[in-house]
């Protein structure tokens, strides 16, 4: 789960990770007030949406336009940018051309840049720790220095026995080549990163840039902050931080059936038990030359109502031409499956080929299920022949 | 022999009377598995599927021999029985619960080191012998004892390679699935080393998905080993998208070394047999035996 970065930095800030100063502003009038309470002489208005490249990003409507992160030198400089920004659509290279609503804005105070460096925390799998990662490259993308210049980036990782030390802030400043006050700075921002990080079942904590001030400090310029799904149970205040309105309407209401759903822009919707096999059906897809519409697994204890609710979803997309549910039962009953694609399809009247192949527990009685359903369903004998199939029915259909 | 667990596998459930854990235990009690007993705090000392129910871990352990437990606690307690099964010395811990907190792994990771114990999982379907042993979900009756180890990261995709194998007439030495989290308690290489190192497997079937590396680890472990033996591999996600997690906590490209692209790469030239589709593992294989 992901979260806007004006209440990443409010999150940080409570386990001592220094911030600018700033506030957040739902209308232009809204960010006029907030930069009043504000220091000035400068400020920065920025876009809030689940995404990077905000500032060289551009708002659909005004394409030769400003980006999504604004200087302004006034309060009323400050509301003209909110305006240009609440309500309007912004492209960046991480939202797709489709790009992203800005319903918020953050007006924060300025601040003397003197370097920009780059830090992020997260769970590194080589390792199976906590790895701290820092680079002098600040305020560029971090896979663009890992593709050109690995030997830029430094990794820290922290034994979860041991925790963090002061030694390991020192080995990052020194590289990073930073001096006097500096380190003592860099490491408290560095220990209370890591704090937040443990204590908020962080996924990824991202600065970048990370800004050493004129005056010596060390501060967070951006925050990018994902959370463990996994952990969210624990953290129900995390939880109520989520925009709904960033998310894609159809993966929320998988969710509400405990459903593993991710929307693709392809043709044949699937409907897998399992994620291995479920990315392997969409594979399959493409070798036979068609193209997935969605990731969807059903997971192992699915239930009918479940099965109908995951092949409603299907079906709500428009560019949904032909379905392929193709199911491995382990814990997964195969009648289970055919009687929730045989209810589906009959209160949804399917007007798109389905191609079903079922295997494993109670794969008899699944098949029966179908067969007397009267539905035209397809039925397939193996994963080669239940792609072949579904792609040609499209074809036919088309 | 085949690797991990054998028909002497005596077996634990932690989680036993729960709905999972007595479901599949009665499976694998059908299937042959030696299990001796479960735990559930709180419902030590009486029985379950006619076996004892032990308050701890401990206790079971102190009962009799204990050569394996499989856990099916919910996430939320996972950690805990693992870390408690570590505690308890048991040598296999096989974890199915899927949706453990990552921070909680890297502890039981860290706890791991220096013990007696190996975990296989979490969020993985277990480890299987067949007609020997099954602990796990797996459907038993689609495999067939013979001489195809199968490694896998993935659940429903491990039965597939199983049911291919079983159909060509090959079989199975043993199933082991190392689950799709990002921090778990055995990867590729060891699973390849057991295989390599039984001689009852006489080739490798090897499934990995997008995300992180150590099938690049594998393939480059393969490439140098004195030891040789054919090997299948296949890589699930090179339609996903970058950036997006694919169900699988572990299953996100987020450019570079962890692509399908580049995984099959290093599969090729590691001398792997790669299989171009998910439907072609059987027939790869027999292709691959016939040299």
């Amino acid at each position: 789960m992901n979260i806007h970065e004006y209440q990443a930095k409010e999150l940080l800030k409570g386990y001592g990770v220094a911030v600018l100063e700033g506030h957040v502003a739902w209308t232009p009038d809204e960010a006029a007030a907030a930069a009043a309470k504000l220091p000035g002489p400068v400020y920065v208005v920025k876009s809030q949406i689940h995404a990077g490249g905000r500032g060289a990003g551009r708002f659909a409507d005004d394409p030769n336009g400003k980006g999504g992160v604004r200087l302004a030198r006034s309060a009323d400089e400050v509301r003209a940018a909110a305006e240009a920004m609440i309500g309007h659509t912004l492209v960046t290279k991480q939202t797709g051309p489709a790009g992203r609503r800005v319903n918020r804005v953050y007006v924060e105070a300025g601040c003397d840049i003197a370097r920009e460096l780059y830090l992020s925390l997260l769970v590194d799998r080589a390792t199976s720790r906590v790895t701290i990662m820092a680079s002098t490259e600040g305020g560029m993308e971090i896979e663009e220095v890992a593709e050109h210049h690995p030997e830029k980036i430094l990794r820290v990782a922290i034994d979860p026995a041991a925790g963090i030390w002061p030694f390991h802030a020192r080995k990052l400043a020194y590289a990073l080549g930073l001096s006097g006050k500096q380190v003592g700075s860099f490491g408290k921002f560095v220990t209370a990163m890591y704090n937040a990080f443990l204590a908020l079942d962080c996924a990824i904590v991202e600065i970048n840039p990370l800004v050493v001030t004129g005056a010596g400090e060390i501060v967070a310029l951006d925050a990018k902050v994902s959370f463990d799904d996994n952990a969210l149970y624990r953290h129900p205040d995390i939880e109520k931080l989520r925009d709904e309105a960033e998310e894609d309407p159809k993966e929320l209401e998988a969710a509400k059936y405990s459903l593993n759903y991710v929307a693709l822009d392809g043709q044949i919707g699937c409907m897998v038990n399992g994620a291995g096999l479920a990315m392997a059906t969409m594979d399959i897809i493409k070798l036979y030359g068609s193209s997935p519409a969605n990731f969807l697994d059903v997971g192992g204890g699915a239930t009918k109502e479940r099965v109908t609710a995951a092949f409603k979803i299907i079906l709500s997309d428009p560019n949904v031409e032909g379905i392929l549910v193709n199911i491995f039962g382990g814990i997964m009953r195969c009648d289970v499956i055919a009687e929730g694609v045989v209810a589906a399809a009959r209160e949804v009247s399917l007007s798109v080929p389905l191609v079903v192949r079922l295997e494993g527990t109670n794969v008899a009685l699944g098949k029966e299920i179908m067969a007397k359903s009267g539905l035209p369903i397809i039925s397939a004998d193996n994963l080669a022949d239940a792609a072949e199939k579904v792609v040609k029915a499209v074809k036919e259909a088309a | 022999m085949a690797v991990l667990v054998d028909a002497n596998t005596t077996v634990i459930c932690q989680g036993f009377t729960g709905a999972q854990g007595t479901f599949h235990s009665e499976q694998a009690i059908a299937y042959g598995t030696k299990m001796v007993g479960g735990v559930t705090p709180g419902k030590g000392g009486s029985t379950h599927l006619g076996l004892p129910v032990y308050d701890t871990v401990a206790q079971a352990v102190a009962a009799g021999p204990v050569s394996a437990s499989a856990i099916y606690v919910p996430p939320a307690f996972a950690a805990d029985a693992i870390l408690e099964a570590i505690d308890s010395e048991i040598a296999l811990i096989v974890c199915i619960t899927e949706g453990i907190p990552v921070l909680d792994m890297i502890k039981v990771k860290r706890a791991l080191s220096g013990s007696r114990s190996r975990l296989i999982g979490p969020n993985c379907p277990g480890v299987i012998t067949p007609d020997a042993c099954k602990i796990g979900i797996m459907p038993g009756h689609i495999h067939r004892r013979g001489k195809i180890g199968i490694v896998s990261r993935s659940g429903t995709l491990t039965y597939e390679a199983v049911a291919q194998t079983t159909a060509a007439g090959l079989g199975q030495s043993s199933c082991v699935g190392i689950g799709g989290d990002p921090v778990k308690g055995t990867d590729f290489i060891e699973v390849l080393e057991m295989f390599l190192a039984d001689p009852e497997t006489e080739a490798v079937i090897m499934i990995g998905e997008i995300g992180g590396q150590s099938e690049i680890d594998a393939a480059e472990f393969l490439a140098t080993n004195k030891v040789k033996k054919p090997t299948v591999g296949f890589i699930a996600g090179a339609t996903a998208p970058p950036g997006r997690r694919m169900g699988h906590a572990g299953a996100v490209i987020s450019g570079g070394k962890d692509t399908a692209a580049a995984k099959f790469e290093a599969m090729r030239i590691a001398g792997i047999h790669v299989a171009e589709s998910p439907a072609a593992l059987g027939s790869t294989m027999v292709k691959a035996l016939r040299g």
